[in-house]
């Protein structure tokens, strides 16, 4: 199965958050955990519903990634975006305060 | 303009607490997602691309200064300093908290404001022609009718769970600037054989995946019946409306799949039931509303004050600024100033806070207070005298507001696009701002003369691309954005579908695209000929052999 991660909403604020290692929410997405088996992504999946209950976070799914140069990038452009801020304005959104995230995401055309 | 009375405001009060107490109980558990979701949409709230969005009703595109205000402290304290003013007259916020929520529909309540009815299967804020009331074309200020339409809707129990979203224009000059023939109901006021003035009504336009121009199912109705046969209108849709389907719900399908003339019928017999009763206007209940919308007290002026000749003539930048964005005010000595919200480069529709308390400023200091939003998501100050527009002008450039492109090419409509949408497919907005630099230089702007370009990230049309002089339709081709262009659109009074031009052009290729359209223009029209007539007149062919002849 191609390399996966589960993102979602934070319900308070909305902020777009990645199921990182040990369950806990991370706003960037180089943090998320890979599930790269069935098992394991059952077992985000179900570590995300948990959070659903728990007031955590809303709207969970998973999403295919890639790992390049040694970090997880997105592989729709809708994710990228996503995981990025607008293009059309890079004082907002993510890439206004993650360089990392910015590279990661670095072919996003602008 | 219209003033809420203590019904309107009680209501509007009652709604922001219930909210209020809904997001509370969706923070502690007691609601779930799935049971919050219809609350939340109810009060315009969205979970978007990256953040929770809020969509504030702009009823009629009218606004007071006062309230623009509240929209920019709302935009500086809630969210990142900027709104989005949309193709319905509204304006969205890009990032609130939902812990917030219930004390920014306080602060809007505090100025007669709210998000109810922007969003669900209910009927939406009502939107009509920017110009009302001052339109040198005008029969009759349609804010009256755009006010009574949005009472008798506001939490109107029986149309509250329509099969679909169900959206209202209206228009009182002939000059269709309120797209009347793409709506749900279109209503054009016009004038029997006796002068007396009532509405054509139109039914079952719109844009989305299955554009249809409305058709007319009523030539002339009087007004006292207005409120009565659009009800009819809504309860034949609201009983025979597809509910299985979400892509055939909406009343177009509905009427497609019988008939106009069989809907006509069907409207009419359910009328039978409705007119002279409850529904129709009393005569003191639309006199305590049309007396919201007199004149503001104008002065008597000189129609052609020499100073401002003076300036236009003087003064080239101006000159050019005058030339696209004043348009006829009914009374001498007055105009109507648009501000466009295209600069180069920039993001349609987009103001930042600074620049809405510019605009309030303005609008007080030099227009009784009053703004318009239009559905081209510019702004307008509807009543400006001519001695002042050079002032508005030296103000309005302070702020960034001063393009001089209304109708050009650069005044694109974009929608949001997967920048910020859900469920776009493609961005919208960068092509937008690629064009507009491709075209930035006036002299070439002029020379292209009136060109509407409407760009849409995805099949539902947000950006009217089925209406624009050139559409622009953003698709997804294996996660790759791809763009299908149209040709021959129109959203006003001689409404047409584009045509589309033939395979879609990658996002690098797009912009080029649109320029050699527009080459091909220049090249074929006859003096004077805009790109629509020329369109009209000769067909894709030309287009089609000058974008893919080579391949």
């Amino acid at each position: 199965m191609p390399r996966t991660i589960v993102t979602a909403n934070r319900l308070r604020d909305g902020e777009v958050v990645y199921l990182a290692p040990g369950g806990r929410w991370a706003e960037r997405l180089v943090e998320a955990e890979a599930a790269e088996s069935e098992p394991d992504l059952a077992r985000l999946l179900a570590t995300a519903e948990q959070a659903v209950r728990a007031l955590l976070v809303v709207g969970p799914y998973e999403m295919p990634v890639e790992r390049a140069e040694g970090e997880l990038r997105p592989l729709s452009q809708r994710e990228r975006i996503r995981a990025l801020g607008p293009t059309v304005r890079a004082d907002l959104g993510k890439q206004a305060y993650q360089a990392a995230v910015r590279r990661s995401v670095a072919d996003v055309p602008v | 303009m219209y003033r809420y009375d203590e019904l309107d405001r009680t209501l509007v009060g009652e709604r922001v607490e219930q909210f209020r107490d809904q997001v509370a109980r969706r923070l502690t558990g007691e609601l779930s997602e799935d049971e919050f979701r219809p609350l939340r949409l109810m009060n315009g709230l969205y979970l978007q691309l990256h953040a929770y969005m809020l969509r504030v009703a702009i009823p009629y595109g009218t606004l007071s200064a006062r309230q623009m205000r509240m929209l920019a402290h709302v935009a500086r304290r809630y969210d990142k300093g900027y709104g989005h003013f949309t193709t319905r007259q509204n304006i969205q916020f890009n990032w609130p908290r939902l812990e917030d929520v219930p004390d920014i529909l306080a602060e809007l309540a505090s100025v007669d404001m709210h998000a109810i009815q922007t969003s669900g299967n209910s009927i939406r804020n009502v939107t009509a022609d920017p110009y009302a009331g001052v339109a040198a074309d005008e029969i009759e200020d349609p804010r009256i009718t755009a006010e009574i339409i949005r009472q008798w809707s506001t939490l109107h129990p029986e149309f509250s769970f329509l099969p679909r979203k169900f959206k209202i224009a209206v228009t009182g000059a002939p000059h269709d600037r309120a797209a009347v023939r793409v709506h749900d109901i279109g209503l054009r006021m016009r004038r029997n054989g006796e002068g007396e003035v009532g509405f054509e009504v139109i039914v079952g336009g719109g844009q989305g995946r299955t554009p249809i121009i409305g058709p007319t199912i009523c030539e002339f109705l009087p007004k006292r019946h207005l409120l009565s046969y659009i009800e009819a209108i809504l309860r034949v849709y609201n009983q025979l409306g597809r509910r299985d389907n979400l892509f055939k719900a909406r009343i177009k399908i509905l009427v497609q799949s019988v008939g106009a003339a069989l809907f006509a019928e069907m409207v009419e017999e359910e009328w039978q039931h409705l007119r002279d009763g409850a529904c129709e206007l009393p005569v003191e209940e639309v006199a305590r509303i049309e007396a919201h919308f007199a004149s503001p007290p104008y002065e008597a002026l000189d129609p052609h004050p020499p100073a401002f000749a003076a300036r236009r003539l003087g003064d080239r930048e101006f000159g050019r600024w005058c030339r696209t964005n004043l348009a006829a005010h009914k009374r001498p000595g007055y105009a109507i100033v648009n501000i466009s919200l295209k600069p180069v480069g920039g993001v349609p529709g987009d103001a930042t806070a600074e620049q809405m308390e510019a605009i309030a400023d303005l609008a007080e200091r030099f227009g009784f207070g009053e703004i318009r939003v239009t559905h081209a998501q510019n702004l307008v100050l509807p009543d400006v005298r001519l001695g002042d527009v050079y002032a508005v002008w030296q103000g309005l450039g302070d702020a960034g507001l001063a393009t001089a492109n209304i109708g050009l090419v650069t005044d694109i409509i974009a929608c949001p696009g997967l920048d910020y949408c859900n469920l776009a497919n493609a961005r919208s907005i960068p092509v937008a701002q690629r064009i507009s630099q491709r075209f930035a230089e006036i002299e070439r702007q002029y020379e292209i003369g009136e060109l509407k370009i409407k760009i849409s990230g995805c099949i539902n049309a947000c950006g009217h691309h089925h209406v624009g002089h050139i559409g622009i339709l953003g698709v997804d081709k294996k996660g790759e954005e791809f763009y299908q262009i149209t040709l021959g659109g129109s959203g006003d009074e001689n409404a047409a579908l584009g045509d589309i031009v033939g395979p879609a052009f990658s996002y690098d290729a797009v912009v080029d695209a649109v320029e050699t359209i527009i080459a091909t223009y220049l090249a074929v029209r006859r003096e004077g000929e805009p790109f629509l007539a020329t369109y009209r007149r000769v067909g894709l062919a030309p287009f089609k052999e000058r974008l893919y002849g080579a391949h």
